[in-house]
């Protein structure tokens, strides 16, 4: 059985939190006892209908003020796949979060209320979706029960949103528009009668549609962070030495010569082991232990690749960056860049660039990088990074940046070059 | 003891159609594996149900075949079930992994808890403070435990790698953001952090998984017979542990549990389920969830809150 991992976003009152518990309710994926919860709940609220929002708001800040303020985890499944949805909020002051939840995400939905049509958030929900290359996005526009389910109304809005979809160009990405109605359960899990014009899927039967294997991944080139150094030193297993790790992307087989990074020496994959499981080939994804042909030197933080594929090893990196901090990120700042399981000090050398991500207006040279905004920056390293750009491999282009200090992830990046 | 060993044997159906989602295992090695390379002192938080169970098998199969290298905790609230006590020792023997045990009984005769008194007193609030002592004078600075997001929903916010402060305090806001599958353990003195290698599984993951890799599992877990009562519309195991009403008059039943923690927090269920596929068949039928069967989490809606933020797993 195979995984869907879902980015939900969506402006605070477009029905978010509905859609979500909709979508547990029809694939009855509710139980009796929560059923029962959720009907008192509301019942205290002075409803006469199941509020099924109440299913996922869950924390007690959440209840007094009403509204999602954190990403959280959504389980359900269908006889096809697992579902898990990181349930992102809406607000302004939020980005982080939403850049967060949706860094695992094959698939962005994002929720228009029919009523108000694209607002700034769309634009936000789209660019964060655009830079983290998800593959796939899911425009549901909600609430058309409120706009007499019109077909027009539903035109408008998606000609809209394409319009700013043009604007960031991003290969590979594809984009649904599905008209839906949270509160009546139309076109979630069923097609219904309500809006016969559309004859697209409902969106259920979208995500279920959707191709959830790894061989884009396995199709880049071989990488392997050496996670964890493995050595019994017992009796059966004298001169063992096993590098654990997960195959970042690409792919290894037995035999396949391999390059460690950084000390360049060669040897070749003399076995793939899962446990006490011999493989011949490993894909993207799998986490495994593969041993050595010679005796190298192989330490955590050194990368396994295939020669003739080698990354770049970059001393200075230049890099989209989101920032999470309340401190905003100023040029000359050190940090510690975690790029995958390895670590360096970082400089910063400059902040280029601040990309507006409602006008999509870039200003050069704006000093600094406030909370929750998107810009350009460089960074100088102490050790070699050995980094693909995230465009062409997504896997191995991404790092985060730690204050030194407080320890706390202040920042996520997106090797450019 | 070779009566677990019974229950080792994989059902052909397991064979024939597996359907659990692999990836998770991958994730929950990588995990643990990153927290061996990331801290100096973790331990796995180990209370004999099937998730803590499920996570010394992935931290097995994580360091094969070097041993896992960390000790399993048990913070033993001395109201376990005997079941779950025999197979504790079962298998630290079985993973050649070391024990160590803290009680809660000590933590009483220190007079750092006070025990608690009338129809509902559980232990179950008390086992924090002996936690964090252990975590202390064992200089613990990861604990790796088996919640999942879809236990509750307070736990749906928990992040994979969750700092907790000198207090044992989690503090809803100031999580880190976790991005990719990137990790960021990095602590200041005092602080430690609490690891959720299933964060990612449901309760039904957890148990196609156990069915999958034949995984032994304490007795409660299947259909038996036992002396039981009702309250609350819940049917509890009679024990000397818990203070009875006069009209709580224990009869025999055929029950297992659903979740296993102490006898006084545990309700069962009637069921006739011997195997593991009877109770796969269970669960995807299943009515109550399981955290309907915990007493601890019905005190309030934010209950699991509450005590997260007092440094509950």
């Amino acid at each position: 059985m195979d995984i869907l991992r879902i980015a939900t976003a969506g402006s605070v009152d477009d029905g978010k939190s509905t859609l979500i518990g909709r979508l547990l309710y029809e694939t009855q994926s509710i139980t009796r006892d929560k059923l029962e919860a959720l009907d008192a709940a509301s019942k205290r609220k002075g409803l006469d209908f199941l509020d099924l929002s109440l299913l996922t708001d869950g924390l007690i800040a959440e209840r007094e003020q009403g509204i999602t303020i954190d990403v959280a985890h959504i389980y359900f499944s269908t006889p096809k796949r697992k579902y898990i949805i990181a349930d992102t909020p809406g607000h302004f002051e939020y980005t982080r979060n939403m850049v967060t939840g949706s860094s695992n995400a094959k698939v962005s939905l994002i929720l228009v209320d029919a009523r108000h049509g694209v607002v700034e958030q769309t634009f936000r929900h789209f660019f964060i979706s655009a830079m983290l290359r998800i593959p796939k996005v899911i425009v549901c526009v909600n609430k058309m029960d409120l706009v007499g389910y019109s077909e027009e109304r539903f035109n408008q809005i998606r000609d809209e949103f394409q319009r700013i979809a043009d604007q960031i160009h991003s290969d590979g990405q594809t984009i649904d528009f599905i008209p839906v109605s949270s509160l009546f359960g139309v076109n979630i899990t069923s097609k219904s009668d309500e809006m016969s014009w559309y004859p697209g899927d409902s969106l259920l039967h979208a995500l279920e549609s959707i191709e959830t294997h790894t061989l884009w991944e396995t199709s880049r080139p071989a990488r392997f962070p050496v996670q964890y150094v493995i050595r019994p030193k017992t009796e059966e297993y004298h001169d063992y030495r096993g590098y654990a790790g997960v195959v970042a992307s690409g792919s290894f087989s037995v035999g396949d010569e391999v390059v460690v990074l950084p000390t360049g020496q060669r040897s070749k994959i003399s076995t793939i082991e899962k446990f006490d499981e011999q493989l011949q080939k490993v894909n993207a994804r799998e986490s495994v232990v593969l041993t050595l042909e010679n005796d190298v030197d192989v330490s955590r933080g050194n990368m396994l690749v295939k020669p003739g594929e080698e990354p770049v090893q970059r001393k200075e990196i230049t890099a989209q960056v989101c920032w999470l901090d309340y401190q905003a990120l100023q040029a000359g700042k050190t940090l510690i860049l975690q790029h995958g399981i390895n670590d360096t000090k970082a400089k910063v050398i400059s902040v280029d660039e601040i990309v507006n991500v409602q006008s999509l207006e870039r200003i050069a040279s704006p000093g600094q990088l406030k909370l929750n905004e998107i810009g350009s920056i460089r960074l100088k390293v102490a050790k070699p990074v050995f980094a693909d750009i995230y465009e062409e491999n997504p896997a191995n282009g991404a790092f985060i940046l730690v204050d030194e200090f407080t320890h706390a992830t202040v920042g996520v990046g997106f090797v450019n070059h | 003891m070779s009566s677990f060993g019974d229950k080792s044997l994989i059902p052909a159906s397991a064979l024939e159609n597996p359907v659990f989602p692999r990836e998770l295992e991958d994730e929950a090695i990588y995990i643990m594996r990153e927290v061996a390379a990331q801290f100096e002192r973790p331990a796995i938080l180990f209370s004999g149900g099937k998730d803590s169970i499920t996570l010394v098998r992935l931290a097995q199969k994580a360091f094969y075949p070097g041993k896992i290298p960390f000790p399993l905790l048990h913070v033993d609230t001395g109201h376990n079930f005997p079941e779950t006590i025999d197979y504790r020792d079962w298998l630290v023997n079985e993973v050649g992994a070391d024990l160590i045990v803290r009680t809660v009984q000590d933590s009483i005769d220190q007079g750092k808890v006070k025990e608690e008194t009338g129809k509902y007193a559980s232990r179950n609030a008390l086992q924090t403070v002996t936690l964090l002592d252990a975590i202390e004078e064992f200089k613990f600075d990861a604990c790796i435990g088996g919640g999942r997001r879809d236990e509750e929903k307070a736990r749906a916010k928990e992040r994979i790698f969750s700092v907790r402060d000198d207090f044992g305090q989690w503090d809803a806001k100031r999580q880190r953001p976790e991005l990719f599958d990137m990790l960021n353990g990095r602590i200041a003195v005092g602080e430690n952090v609490r690891v959720f290698p299933i964060s990612n599984w449901t309760e039904l993951d957890v148990w196609n998984y156990i069915k999958e890799e034949g995984i032994p599992l304490p007795s409660i877990y299947f259909s038996h017979r036992r002396p039981v009562f009702e309250r609350d519309g819940m049917l509890w195991a009679d024990s000397v542990y818990i203070n009875k009403d006069e009209d709580e008059v224990p009869y025999e039943a055929t029950v297992r549990f659903r979740t296993v923690g102490d006898m006084t927090c545990t309700a069962a269920v009637l069921s006739e389920a011997t195997e593991l596929d009877d109770i796969i068949g269970e669960i995807l039928s299943a009515e109550i969830s399981e955290r309907g069967a915990r007493m601890d989490d019905k005190r309030s809606e934010a209950a699991m809150e509450k005590r997260k933020q007092q440094g509950y797993f």
